[in-house]
């Protein structure tokens, strides 16, 4: 046997203790410790992260890893969820399934997230991964239930559908019923974001009474209630349901057929749905309210006091996800009923609308941060905050890791004090020293800045709206926040300088998205000359930057590490340095 | 801590050669216009000219602000349209003294009793029974409508069917005012 630097422990030996490391930041680590260790690990590698898809190109990945799978791709960045970026700017999947095709014959699984998925990427997948297992299409678009109809019917040990918040065009394809009868291996199936002609209700009864490991249902809104009532009845062993209810007057025999149905659930723990819920219609679920740790009414237009009702009934609760309807007195009423509280969501029903919609301010999130000692990820929409607030919530909660918080008004300051919430987020990020996710809101100077900078070393993520008065303040953030990965800003007086002196820093991070800040051309293409491993991308719909004056500043700019170089994929209003026009392939 | 960092002195700008980098322009805000004017006087009484004479001011929207999802925002949206498409039957509705609309949707009642309970229960307070002749009287609150001619109506005064497809809004008024509008 070959002698080896690190350890005599033969290939096999090594190969199985690598099969106990699943995470791959440790599977990295690895890899890096010897040259022996890099090649046992890259041919037992099975589950690949890809968190930017341009960051790679697929070829090198699979030189690299040849026996993956499962696969994970992220492809837009995250505020492409706000329409901040154009439509066919890229995040095309199909190149990586082409790819794959060919070198991952047992690949079966495939996760993706704000990609471009075609009908024919679908038919792709279909044809060619025998033992296909699990798809998750997660903020996805560009495909219709003929894709969806490709993989039913040919993905036979299929265990997971999900298309989570997915566009996804009618066909009018009855795709549902291309799961042949021989089909029995769902395990998670979510298909909520669909519109109301595309599921027909006797094949979906008919796949849910076949399928006995079933444990994740999510239907989509146009299922009625006895409809509900009848599939439930169908899988009682669910642990996760999202539950459609039209709006209907209360009859007393859909409202018990209805109850009946969900107290046979004893297994159900996750409920979400609720669109158009009638409110007399909410006691159906008490029976299994109290083994509930996950509940998402963000889609629910159920005033305060029928939510304060129905949390009390939920006192095993973990996650919630909410509209501001459940008020102050609603989330008072959680922070004593829900101790075991990790995770709170409250979204604003009405966020266009300039008056108050409910009787919603920080106090409630105060409350929660008081009452409830496991709360460690925080996303509020509100219209007041003040510094005393946030202080009073980072004292409390030094456990938190995730806190993004949106006054919805752009620029409030502190409603008591009339101050910038500086000294407010400064506290956060002093005392919640885990803290990987942070979004700032609010009138912010340069200040809060330097507090991140000097407090926020786990940040990983940082997002940052009509804040800051200069240069200094992104200087702050780049140069001070070690974890950082992400950053993203928008109309923020950002420039040149503060982008051009951290350029180094940007290698180290995966991305960086600003808009509407004051980044000039110029810069950008310095910026591209200095840093080869860096794809500067200037969005900008208004035509070539070069046409405009040399201080104009760019409209939108992501600027993201990679080792597969200038992507061939750029539509006509991506700028970057090259001005070579063969780049410019349609996808 | 230190302010200003003198990012000159250390000399690691990425600067043009010969160019002295020219100080950028600060980008426009958009209009400090806050909700915090509002809120932070909450607790004065609002006057009948508040709720009635001032229109909002026409918001401009920002691009994808407040962050909300459009896959979320959709599915808000959606049922507004589907609800408010020509019924209107989602009213504003706006209690004198408190700082809050409440949005309800009026498909939700049968009645006018069903209604009038749901509005004392939403903001907590009594309006009672509703009389032809003498209104609320005896109440310290009168439910009032803005129908589709734009008057204010008592509530309570026109048949159920007819109120439910022209009311735009309601408005619970207070004090002496409504004690007022009792006696026709």
């Amino acid at each position: 046997m070959p002698k080896r630097l690190a350890s005599s422990l033969s290939d096999e030996v090594l190969e199985h203790v690598f099969s106990f490391i699943q995470s791959e930041k440790d599977r990295n680590v690895v890899s890096a410790v010897c040259k022996s260790w890099y090649e046992i690990e890259r041919w037992c590698r099975r589950k690949i992260f890809v968190g930017n898809c341009y960051a790679v190109s697929p070829e090198m990945v699979i030189r690299r890893f040849p026996q993956v799978r499962s696969i994970e791709l992220k492809g837009k960045p995250h505020f492409a969820d706000f329409n901040l970026v154009p439509d066919g700017w890229g995040g095309y999947v199909l190149p990586w399934i082409t790819e794959m095709a060919g070198a991952y014959p047992w690949l079966d699984e495939i996760r993706l997230k704000r990609m471009v998925v075609t009908d024919e990427s679908l038919e792709l997948i279909a044809k060619s991964f025998k033992d296909f297992k699990v798809l998750v299409l997660a903020s996805c678009e560009g495909f219709s239930t003929d894709g969806l109809a490709a993989i039913a019917a040919s993905c036979k040990n299929l265990r997971e559908l999900d298309l989570r918040e997915s566009e996804v065009d009618d066909s009018s394809v009855h795709w549902l019923s291309h799961f042949p009868e021989t089909y029995t291996s769902m395990v998670s199936l979510n298909i909520s974001c669909l519109g109301s002609g595309e599921v027909s209700f006797s094949a979906l009864e008919r796949l849910v009474s076949r399928c006995p490991n079933l444990r994740s249902l999510k239907l989509n809104r146009a299922v009625p209630l006895d409809k509900t009532a009848n599939i439930l009845r169908l899988a009682p062993q669910l642990v996760e349901f999202s539950a459609c209810t039209y709006s209907a007057e209360l009859r007393s025999d859909v409202f018990s057929n209805l109850a009946g149905a969900f107290s046979n659930c004893k297994e159900l723990r996750s409920l979400s749905g609720f669109w158009d819920v009638v409110p007399d219609y909410l006691p159906a679920i008490y029976s299994v309210c109290s083994r509930l740790t996950s509940l998402n009414l963000s889609y629910a237009t159920i005033l305060s006091p029928d939510l304060i009702k129905l949390v009390s009934h939920c006192p095993s609760l973990q996650r919630l996800l909410v509209l501001d309807y459940i008020e102050d007195s609603g989330l008072e009423a959680l922070a004593s009923n829900c101790k075991d509280l990790q995770e709170l969501r409250v979204f604003p029903s009405d966020p266009f609308d300039a008056e108050p919609n409910a009787s919603l301010t920080e106090q409630g999130l105060v409350a929660v941060s008081l009452g409830c000692p496991k709360l460690q990820s925080v996303l509020y929409f509100c219209r007041r905050m003040s510094n005393a607030a946030l202080v009073t919530i980072a004292q409390n909660r030094p456990n938190l890791n995730r806190f993004r918080l949106c006054i919805i008004e752009p620029n409030t300051a502190d409603y008591l004090t009339g101050e910038p919430f500086d000294v407010g987020f400064g506290a956060i990020v002093e005392h919640c020293k885990d803290l990987i996710r942070l979004s700032l809101s609010g009138l912010l100077t340069d200040c809060v800045f330097e507090y991140i900078g000097k407090y926020a070393k786990k940040l990983e993520m940082l997002s940052v709206a009509f804040a800051g008065d200069s240069d200094l303040g992104l200087h702050h953030v780049l140069s001070g926040c070690e974890s950082l990965r992400k950053l993203e800003i928008r109309d923020c007086p950002f420039g040149d300088k503060a982008l051009l002196t951290n350029a180094a820093k940007l290698e180290t991070m995966q991305s960086l998205w600003m808009s509407s800040c004051s980044v000039s051309f110029e810069a950008c293409k310095l910026l591209s000359q200095k840093m080869p491993r860096l794809n500067v991308e200037v969005i900008d719909e208004r035509g070539p930057p070069d046409s405009r004056p040399e201080n104009c500043t760019v409209d939108k700019l992501y600027i993201y590490r990679s080792v597969a170089g200038p992507r061939f994929d750029m539509p006509p209003f991506v700028w970057t340095k090259d001005e070579d026009l063969a780049l410019r392939l349609s996808p | 801590m230190e302010n200003d960092l003198n990012l000159k002195a250390t000399e690691l700008r990425l600067g043009l050669p010969g160019s002295d980098e020219p100080e950028r322009q600060m980008i426009p805000r958009p209009n400090k216009r806050t909700l915090s004017d509002i809120v932070s006087e909450g607790s004065r009484s609002t006057t009948e000219e508040d709720h009635q004479d001032t229109a909002p001011p026409a918001k401009v929207q920002i691009v994808g602000w407040p962050p909300v999802r459009s896959y979320r925002k959709n599915c808000l949206q959606g049922k507004k349209h589907e609800v408010e498409g020509g019924t209107g039957m989602y009213v504003k509705v706006s209690v004198d003294g408190a700082p809050y609309l409440r949005k309800i949707d009026l498909k939700v009642y049968r009645s006018y009793p069903q209604l009038l309970l749901a509005l004392e229960n939403m903001f907590k307070l009594t309006i009672g029974a509703y009389s032809e002749r003498e209104g609320y009287n005896g109440s310290d609150y009168a439910p009032t409508y803005e129908d589709r001619d734009g008057d204010w109506m008592l509530v309570g005064d026109v048949p159920w069917e007819m109120f439910i497809s022209s009311c735009k809004r309601l408005r619970i008024m207070k004090g002496s005012e409504a004690r007022g509008l009792g006696c026709v």
